[in-house]
C-alpha cells in the first residue's frame, strides 16, 4: 500500500519561539497539500461530486434542453428564477460545480506523482526476502524433497516462469527463492486515474475551443457555407470561439429520404449532399458527393456534420396583377411530430414597390396548416408523415408584415400585434393541393406548386474528441486490470539436509536432500489466490496439504479483517 | 423490420412462466431459512470446521451464529477453501437436514426460471428482429436475469450462500412484477436513433453490470444488517445469515466486475451519443445519473480502501450506487423527458 492511505498527519507540535513566519506558511502549506491529496479528501470530493451533479438528474438543463427549462419557469414562476440565481438550470458550468471537479483534478495530481514515482523505484526494487518463519503465512506447506537445494531452486524457476523473481542465499546452503506477480495491478490503477486527468483536460479543450451550430437547408441543392456566427440559426461557441475564424466549408443538400413504417413511425432518414474542404473551395475542385443518416453524421477535416430534423416547405408562386412572379418556398415547422402536421408563414414583397407606404399595405403573407397526408374534407389535418396526399390550409393576410418595426420575428408566423391593429387583414381562406392556387379581390393569384424537403444540419467542431476517446479506452483497460489482477507473493525456502545424518554404515553419506518450506500471501485478494497456491504446492511438494491460518498474521486492504466491522458483539 | 405478434405474446407466457417459477423458488429458499437453527456460537462452530474459519472472522463469540446443517453451509470463511468436512452422524455419512432439501429445490427451481426466462428473451428478441432491450419492459427482464445468473456463478462457487436465495430472488421477483405490468409493452421495433449497433453494445453492457450490481447490493444490504446484528444483537433473524466478513467480501467482488463493464457502458454509450446527436456528453438526465451512479462506484472501491471507511460505510455507499440505478432505471425513464425517450411507456 501506499502512503497515500493514510489519513494526514496530524498538526506538527508547536513551533518554538521565534520560528520565521515563512515556515508556519511552509507547515501550513504542505499540511493542505497532504490534506487535498489523501485518500479521505479524494473521497469526499468523489461524493461531492456525486452530490453536485444531483440536481441535473431532476431539473431541466439550458444546454441540452432550454425548452423545458422555459416550460419549468411558466410552471413555477416563484421558485425558477431562485434556483436560476444559483445557476441550477446551467449547472455542468457553474462555479461550485467546477470548483469540486478542479478541487479533485488537483487531488488527482497530487496523488498521482508520488504514486507514480514509487511505482518507477519498485520496478527496479528486487522482491522481498523471504520472510523467517513461513508457517505464519495464511498459505503455508512444508516437506522435504530428495534433490539438493539447488536442484530445488532450479526446479521452481522453471515452474515459476512469468513472475518477478530472486534467488538469494542464506548460511549454511539455504536457497531461497521470493517471487512477486501481479505488479499489473498497481499499474492499471496508475493508468486509470492518469486517464482520468487526461479525460478532464480533453473535455476543457473541448468546451474552450470547440463549437456547435444547426442551420436549416432547403434539400434541393442548396448550399450552407461554414464562413461563420451568421451562417447559423443558432450557434454555441466554445469560450475561446468568436466564430470569426471557422474552418471554411460549404455543402449542398441535393435530396432528403425518409422512410416510414404504415403505422407512421419513422424507420430511416438520409440526405444527399455534396461537400467542398478548404482545399476544394481554394482549388475550385468538384465537391465530394456523400449521405447523412441519423448514427451516421458527415465526418471530414475534423468536422461533424449531422442530420438532426427534417420537415417541409410548401412552395407558393405569386403573380400581382401587373403580371410580375414571385416563388418562394421557406420551412414550415412540423408541430405533430408523428403526423407531420406543420405551420408556417410564407411572406412576399410586392416587386417593383419602392415607396414604403405602398410596400407597407401591399405584402402578403401565406400562413396556415400543411398536411403531407391530408384527412381531406374542410379541417385539414395530416394522417400520415410521408408526402402521399399533401394539402395545405392557407390564410392570406395582406398589409404590413411588420417585418421593419425592429422587432425580430419568427419565420414560421406573422405578427399578431399587426393584425390586432388591422393593419394586416386576412383576404382570403382555401384549402389547396398541389396545382391549385387562389384569386385575391385584387386579382393577384397565389398557386401552390409544390413541396420542398429541409433538412435540419448540426455542425459540431471539437479537437479534443480524438484525444477524450483515447483517455476513455486507456481509462477502461486501467480500471480492468486494477479489478481483476491479483498481486501475490510466493516464497520457497530450501535447506539442506543435515550432512551425515543419512549417512549408512558403510560410510558412504546419501546425496543431501532439502526439506523444503513454500509460503503464499495474496497481497489484493485472498479469496481466489489458494487454488494457484495449491497447484504450485502439488508442483514442487506432492502429498503435503498446505496449512493455513485462522487469522493471518496480516490482512490486505482489500480483505476487510475481523477488526473492520465492529464485530465484538 | 417485422414484428411477430404471436411470437411476441408467447415470450410474455414465457416471462411470466419464469416469474411463477422463480416465486416457489423463493418460497423454498424461505422454508429453507425458516429451519436453520440459531444458537449461541460457541457451541455451534463444530470442532471439524474451524480451519475454514478463514481470514474473515466471521463470527465473533458472543453472537449467536447458525448451526451448519449441511456440510457446506457451515463455514463463514474466507473462502477457497474446498468444501470442508462437516458434521458426520454415527454411522459416517453426512446429515442431510430437511433445510437442505429445500434449498436444493430451491437452487434447482431458480434454474429451471432461467432457463424460461432466457428462452422468453430470445423469443422476443427473433419477435421484434432485434436484441431484446429495446424498452423497459425487456430491459428489467434482461436485467433480472443476469442478475440470476450471477447469482447461480456465486452459488456454483460458494455453494455455502445458498441460504441467501430467498435475498436475492425477492427484489428480482419485484423487479419483473413492475417490468410485467407499469412497465409492459407490446413488441415493436425501436425508432430510427437506436438503430445501430452500438444500441446492442451499449444496452448489453449497462444490462449486464446492472444486474451484477443488483445482485452486489443485495449482499451490501445484508451485511448492513448481519454487521448491526454482529455489535449490537438486535435483528436476531439476521444471525442465520452468513458471516459480515463473507457478505462483504461478495458484494465488493460483485461491484469489482460490474465496474469496468459499467464503465464502458457510459463510455459505448457516449461513443453512440455522438454519432446519434452530435455530441459524446450533453448531461442528458440520464448521462447524469449514469455518471452521479459511476461516481458512487467509484467512491465504494476507494472507500473499501480508506481508513475508517471500510465496512458498513462503505457497504451503504454500494447500497447508495444501487439507489442511484434503480433511480435511473424508473424515475428519469418515467418521470423525467430528456433525449432517451425511449421507455416504450404509455
Ligand atoms: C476523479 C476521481 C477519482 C475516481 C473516479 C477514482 C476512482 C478509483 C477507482 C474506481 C478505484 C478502484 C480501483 C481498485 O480498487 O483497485 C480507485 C483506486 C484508488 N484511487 Fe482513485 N479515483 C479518483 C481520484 C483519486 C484521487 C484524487 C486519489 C488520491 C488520493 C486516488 C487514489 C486512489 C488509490 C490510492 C487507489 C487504490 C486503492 C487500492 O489499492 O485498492 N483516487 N480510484
Amino acid at each position: 500500500m501506499t502512503q497515500t492511505l493514510k489519513s494526514p498527519p496530524d498538526e506538527s507540535p508547536e513551533p518554538p519561539a521565534g520560528r520565521r513566519w515563512w515556515r508556519d506558511l511552509l507547515a501550513l502549506a504542505r499540511n493542505t497539500w497532504r490534506g487535498l491529496t489523501s485518500m479521505r479528501t479524494a473521497l469526499i470530493l468523489l461524493f461531492l461530486l456525486a452530490l453536485a451533479a444531483l440536481p441535473g438528474a431532476f431539473l431541466p438543463q439550458r444546454g441540452p434542453s432550454p425548452q423545458a427549462v422555459q416550460d419549468y419557469f411558466t410552471a413555477h414562476p416563484t421558485l425558477a428564477p431562485l434556483l436560476d440565481k444559483i445557476g441550477i438550470f446551467n449547472l455542468f458550468s457553474t462555479p461550485w460545480f467546477s470548483a469540486v471537479y478542479l478541487l479533485l483534478f488537483i487531488s488527482l495530481v497530487g496523488c498521482l506523482v508520488p504514486r507514480t514515482w514509487e511505482q518507477i523505484q519498485g520496478l527496479r526494487a528486487r522482491t522481498v526476502a523471504v520472510p523467517r518463519n513461513l508457517s505464519r503465512l495464511p498459505h503455508h506447506a512444508a516437506g522435504t524433497d530428495p534433490r539438493s537445494p539447488d536442484d530445488v531452486v532450479a526446479d521452481t524457476r522453471r515452474r515459476l516462469r512469468g513472475w518477478k523473481l530472486d534467488v538469494r542465499e542464506e548460511p549454511d546452503g539455504v536457497r531461497t527463492v521470493s517471487a512477486e506477480r501481479g505488479a499489473l495491478r498497481e499499474v492499471g490503477n496508475l493508468v486509470f486515474h492518469m486517464s482520468l486527468l487526461a479525460l478532464l483536460i480533453g473535455i476543457a479543450v473541448g468546451k474552450l475551443f470547440g463549437y456547435e451550430g444547426d442551420v436549416i437547408v432547403m434539400a434541393d441543392g442548396s448550399e450552407f457555407c461554414n464562413s461563420g456566427i451568421l451562417s447559423y440559426d443558432t450557434f454555441r461557441p466554445g469560450l475561446q470561439v468568436d466564430g470569426t475564424n471557422l474552418d471554411p466549408f460549404c455543402l449542398d443538400v441535393d435530396r432528403f429520404d425518409a422512410q416510414y413504417r404504415p403505422d407512421g413511425a419513422p424507420e430511416s432518414y438520409r440526405a444527399d449532399v455534396r461537400y467542398s474542404d478548404a482545399a476544394q473551395i481554394a482549388d475550385g475542385a468538384a465537391p465530394t458527393p456523400a449521405t447523412i443518416q441519423v448514427n451516421d453524421p458527415l465526418r471530414f477535416d475534423g468536422e461533424r456534420v449531422y442530420l438532426i430534423d427534417h420537415g417541409y416547405a410548401p412552395q407558393f408562386t405569386v403573380t400581382f396583377p401587373d403580371g410580375q412572379q414571385r416563388t418562394q418556398a421557406i420551412q414550415w415547422e412540423p408541430v405533430n411530430p408523428s403526423t407531420f402536421l406543420s405551420q408556417g408563414a410564407t411572406k412576399f414583397d410586392r416587386p417593383g414597390v419602392t415607396d414604403d407606404a405602398t410596400r407597407r399595405r401591399t405584402q402578403l403573407a401565406i400562413t396556415g396548416l400543411f398536411a403531407p397526408t391530408s384527412s381531406g374534407g374542410g379541417v385539414v389535418t395530416s394522417t400520415y408523415p410521408a408526402l402521399t396526399a399533401p394539402e395545405v390550409a392557407a390564410d392570406v393576410y395582406r398589409g404590413d408584415l411588420g417585418l421593419d418595426s425592429g422587432k425580430g420575428q419568427s419565420i414560421f408566423g406573422i405578427d399578431q400585434s399587426m393584425v390586432d391593429q388591422g393593419r394586416l387583414v386576412r383576404v382570403d381562406r382555401q384549402n389547396l393541393v398541389p396545382g391549385q392556387s387562389l384569386t385575391l379581390d385584387d386579382g393577384t393569384t397565389i398557386r401552390f406548386d409544390a413541396v420542398k424537403q429541409w433538412v435540419r444540419l448540426q455542425v459540431s467542431h471539437d479537437p479534443a474528441q480524438d484525444a477524450v476517446l483515447v483517455a476513455a479506452i486507456a481509462l477502461l483497460v486501467g480500471i480492468t486490470l486494477s479489478l481483476t489482477v491479483k498481486r501475490r507473493r510466493f516464497w520457497v525456502r530450501a535447506t539442506p539436509t543435515a550432512p551425515g545424518a543419512r549417512s549408512t554404515t558403510d560410510g558412504r553419506t546419501v546425496a543431501a536432500g532439502s526439506s523444503v518450506e513454500l509460503g503464499g500471501l495474496a497481497r489484493t485478494d485472498q479469496a481466489g489466490y489458494g487454488e494457484e497456491f495449491d497447484r504450485l504446492r502439488t508442483d514442487l511438494l506432492p502429498d503435503r496439504p498446505t496449512s493455513r491460518h485462522e487469522t493471518p498474521p496480516r490482512t490486505d486492504p482489500d480483505e476487510a479483517g475481523p477488526g473492520d466491522h465492529g464485530g465484538s458483539g | 423490420m417485422n414484428v411477430d405478434a404471436p411470437l411476441g405474446d408467447f415470450g410474455d407466457v414465457l416471462f411470466y412462466s419464469a416469474l411463477a417459477v422463480y416465486i416457489l423458488a423463493m418460497l423454498l429458499h424461505a422454508v429453507e431459512h425458516g429451519m436453520l437453527r440459531r444458537v449461541a456460537s460457541a457451541e455451534a462452530v463444530p470442532a471439524a470446521v474451524p480451519a475454514a474459519v478463514g481470514a474473515g472472522g466471521g463470527d465473533e463469540p458472543g453472537t449467536t451464529t447458525v448451526v451448519p446443517d449441511d456440510p457446506a453451509a457451515g463455514d463463514d470463511a474466507a473462502g477457497d477453501d474446498p468444501a470442508p468436512a462437516g458434521p458426520r452422524t454415527r454411522d459416517g455419512r453426512p446429515p442431510r437436514p430437511a433445510s437442505e432439501r429445500f434449498g436444493r429445490m430451491g437452487v434447482s427451481l431458480t434454474v429451471l426460471g432461467l432457463g424460461l426466462h432466457i428462452a422468453m428473451l430470445v423469443v422476443r428478441g427473433v419477435a421484434a428482429d432485434r436484441p431484446p432491450w429495446g424498452n423497459m419492459y425487456e430491459f428489467v427482464a434482461a436485467v433480472t436475469l443476469v442478475g440470476v445468473l450471477a447469482w447461480l456463478v456465486v452459488l456454483f462457487r460458494r455453494p455455502e450462500l445458498r441460504r441467501l436465495g430467498v435475498f436475492v430472488l425477492l427484489p428480482v421477483i419485484v423487479l419483473m412484477m413492475l417490468g410485467g405490468t407499469v412497465l409492459y409493452t407490446q413488441t415493436a421495433p425501436v425508432v430510427p436513433a437506436l438503430h445501430s449497433y452500438w444500441l446492442a453494445i451499449h444496452v448489453t453492457a449497462a444490462v449486464i453490470s446492472s444486474g451484477i450490481l443488483l445482485f452486489a447490493g443485495v449482499a451490501s444490504v445484508l451485511y448492513l444488517l448481519r454487521s448491526v446484528h454482529d455489535s449490537n444483537g438486535r435483528m436476531a433473524w439476521t444471525a442465520k445469515l452468513p458471516g459480515a466478513a463473507v457478505l462483504d467480501r461478495v458484494a465488493y467482488r460483485a461491484t469489482a466486475v460490474a465496474f469496468p463493464i459499467w464503465t464502458f457502458a457510459v463510455i459505448a454509450g457516449a461513443i453512440w451519443a455522438e454519432a446519434a446527436w452530435g455530441r459524446y456528453w450533453g448531461w442528458d438526465p440520464k448521462e447524469t445519473t449514469a455518471f452521479i451512479a459511476w461516481v458512487v462506484y467509484a467512491g465504494y472501491l476507494h472507500a473499501r480502501s480508506t481508513a475508517g471507511w471500510r465496512g458498513r460505510k462503505a457497504a451503504a455507499v454500494n447500497v447508495v450506487g444501487f439507489a442511484v440505478m434503480s433511480f435511473n432505471l424508473f424515475f428519469v425513464n418515467l418521470v423525467v423527458t430528456g433525449l432517451h425517450s425511449y421507455a416504450g411507456v404509455g
